[in-house]
C-alpha cells in the first residue's frame, strides 16, 4: 500500500509536467503511438530475460526516436507513420513473449495496470525518471515553451528545434515507463491528458499549468487508489474513470458559471 | 549616408518537388530601405522570404545576408509569418511571446537576462502593446496579435524585418496605424513587406518590386500597367485594384 501510493506520487509528476507539453504542442496521437509501442520493450525485456519496465525503458526511447524521426524526415503523413509503428511495437512485443522461454508473464498488469503490486526496484527507476525529466524541464523551459508555441518561429531565431523535438519524444517515452505500472500501457494517454487539460481551465501560464496539473495527478490516482479499494475495482481503470468524471465535472461547472455570470472582463494574468 | 547592403540574391532559383517556384531572382536591399513585394498568391512571395531566412534552400543562385550565408545571418532579421497559426488557447503571455525573440541572444539553457527584459520592454512600448504584457496572447484582437508578432521581430534587434502578409488580419482603421509604425521603424532597419494589396503597399514603401516567380524589380514606385501585366498576366487584376499608376501617383 505504501508502495502504491509512492508510486502515484511518482506517476503524477511524471505526467503533470510531460502531460502539459502533450496537450499544448497537441501531440497526444504520438504520445499514444509511443505508449503502445512501448509493449514491444516489454516483450524484449521478458525475452532477454532482463526486468520487462527496464526493457521498457530502451524500447520506448528508440521507438520515440524512431517516431520522430519518420514523422519528421520522410514525406509519410504524420499519422500514417504513428499508426504503422503503434502497431508494429504492440506486435512485436507478442511476438517476443511467445518466443520468451518459461510461463508466459501475467500481461493484464502491463496493459491495464496493477498499482497495488509495485516492487521497490520499479520505483527507484521511477524516482530516477523523475529526476531526469525534472532536470531537463527545468534547463530548457524556455526552449520547449518556444518550441510548443511556434516551431518555425523558433527555428528562425536558431532553437534547434528537430533535436528539441526529439528530446521531448523521449521525456514522453519516459513518462509513458513511469506510468506502464500504475495505469497501463493502453490507459496512459489519458493520465497523460486529463490532468493537464483540467489545470489548463484555471491558468494561462504553463509553469503553473505543470504545477496544478501535477496536484491533480496526485487526487486522481490516490482518489482512484482509495475507490478500486473500497469497490474492489481494477486500481488502474479506476484511476483514469474518477479522472475522467472529474474532467467532466469541470467542463460542467465552468459552462455553468459562465451562463449564470455577465461575460468575463478582460483576462488578467 | 553610405549603404550597406542587407540582403543580396544573386540568380536564385528555388525548386519545389521539381517546380520552380523562383526563377533567377535577383535583388538587392540596403539599409533603409523599405521595400514592398507584390505579386498574385502562388507567385512565390513566401518562398522568397523563407529563402531569406534559410528555411527553403535554393537549388541554383547565392543569398547573403549581411555578408553571411542565410542560416547564419537569420539572427540579425526580424520575422513576421503570415499566418500565425498558433492555438488561440495556448497557455502564454505577450510578455512571453516577445521574450521569445530575444532567444538569438540568450541562446540554449540560459535564462533571459535584465538586457533581454529591457529590451522586450522597449519593444512592446514601440508597438503600443506594453500594458496588454500579462495578457493571454489569444484574448488579443487581429490587430493587437500582429503588433505583439511585429514586438517579438524586434526583440532581435534585427538589421531587417520581413513581414508576411502583415495586414491580412488587421482591419481597415488599424492599417493607418500600422503604416505610420514601419515607417517609424524604417530609420533602424531595412523593411521588406511582402502582399498582394497593391494600393495599401503603395502608399507606404519606398520601392516597389513584383512577383510572380520572376522578380521585376522597379527602383522607385511607379510602375506602368505594362510592368503590372507582366507579373500578373492578366489585366483583371488591374481593374480590381483601380489604375495603379493613378493611385501612385498621388502620394
Amino acid at each position: 500500500m505504501r508502495n502504491a501510493l509512492i508510486a502515484g506520487l511518482l506517476a503524477a509528476v511524471a505526467c503533470g509536467i510531460i502531460g502539459v507539453y502533450v496537450v499544448v504542442k497537441r501531440i497526444v496521437f504520438i504520445s499514444g503511438g509511443i505508449s503502445h509501442a512501448s509493449f514491444g520493450g516489454i516483450g524484449l525485456g521478458y525475452f532477454l530475460g532482463i526486468s520487462p519496465i527496464l526493457g521498457a525503458v530502451f524500447f520506448t526511447l528508440a521507438s520515440a526516436l524512431g517516431m520522430g524521426l519518420v514523422t519528421k524526415r520522410t514525406r509519410l503523413p504524420e499519422d500514417t507513420a504513428i499508426g504503422i509503428l503503434w502497431a508494429m511495437g504492440m506486435a512485436l512485443g507478442i511476438i517476443l513473449i511467445g518466443l520468451a522461454p518459461g510461463w508466459p508473464p501475467d500481461l493484464f498488469s502491463y496493459l491495464f495496470g496493477d498499482i497495488l503490486l509495485v516492487p521497490d526496484f520499479e520505483l527507484t527507476l521511477m524516482l530516477i525518471l523523475d529526476v531526469t525529466i525534472i532536470g531537463v524541464v527545468f534547463s530548457l523551459y524556455k526552449e520547449f515553451l518556444a518550441l510548443s508555441f511556434d516551431e518555425e518561429f523558433s527555428s528562425v531565431v536558431g532553437v534547434p528545434t528537430e533535436r528539441l523535438y526529439l528530446l521531448m519524444l523521449c521525456l514522453i517515452a519516459l513518462t509513458v515507463v513511469v506510468l506502464i505500472r500504475v495505469v497501463g500501457i493502453i490507459l496512459v494517454i489519458a493520465l497523460l491528458t486529463i490532468p493537464a487539460t483540467v489545470a489548463r481551465q484555471f491558468t494561462h501560464r504553463l509553469d503553473r499549468m505543470m504545477l496544478l496539473s501535477i496536484l491533480l495527478g496526485v487526487a486522481f490516482t490516490f482518489g482512484g487508489i482509495w475507490l478500486s479499494l473500497e469497490l474492489d475495482w481494477a486500481s488502474g481503470a479506476t484511476i483514469i474513470l474518477f479522472s475522467g468524471v472529474v474532467l467532466l465535472a469541470c467542463f460542467g461547472f465552468s459552462k455553468l458559471r459562465r451562463r449564470k455570470l455577465p461575460p468575463p472582463q478582460a483576462n488578467q494574468g | 549616408m553610405p549603404h550597406e547592403e542587407v540582403v543580396k540574391l544573386e540568380d536564385v532559383w528555388v525548386h519545389c518537388d521539381g517546380v520552380p517556384v523562383l526563377e533567377g531572382i535577383n535583388l538587392s536591399i540596403e539599409q533603409h530601405d523599405f521595400l514592398g513585394i507584390i505579386g498574385p498568391n502562388g507567385g512565390g512571395k513566401t518562398t522568397l522570404l523563407r529563402a531569406i531566412l534559410g528555411l527553403v534552400k535554393p537549388s541554383r543562385g547565392r543569398i547573403t545576408v549581411l555578408g553571411e550565408t542565410p542560416p547564419g545571418g537569420r539572427r540579425l532579421i526580424g520575422y513576421v509569418a503570415q499566418h500565425n497559426l498558433f492555438d488561440g488557447d495556448f497557455p502564454i503571455s505577450v510578455w512571453d511571446v516577445v521574450l521569445m525573440g530575444r532567444y538569438g541572444r540568450a541562446g540554449l539553457f540560459r535564462r533571459y537576462s535584465e538586457s533581454d527584459k529591457r529590451v522586450a520592454r522597449n519593444v512592446l512600448e514601440t508597438v503600443g502593446m506594453l500594458d496588454f504584457k500579462n495578457r493571454q496572447i489569444g484574448k488579443l484582437s487581429g490587430g493587437e496579435q500582429q503588433r505583439v508578432f511585429i514586438a517579438r521581430a524586434l526583440a532581435a534587434e534585427p538589421k531587417l524585418l520581413l513581414l508576411d502578409e502583415p495586414t491580412a488580419s488587421v482591419d481597415t482603421a488599424m492599417q493607418t496605424e500600422f503604416y505610420q509604425l514601419l515607417e517609424r521603424l524604417k530609420q533602424w532597419m531595412a523593411i521588406v513587406l511582402v502582399s498582394h494589396d497593391i494600393s495599401a503597399v503603395s502608399i507606404y514603401v519606398d520601392k516597389i518590386a513584383c512577383l510572380n516567380r520572376r522578380l521585376f524589380y522597379h527602383g522607385s514606385k511607379e510602375i506602368s500597367p505594362e510592368e503590372l501585366l507582366a507579373t500578373y498576366q492578366c489585366p483583371v487584376q488591374m481593374i480590381a485594384h483601380g489604375v495603379p499608376h493613378r493611385v501612385l501617383m498621388k502620394h
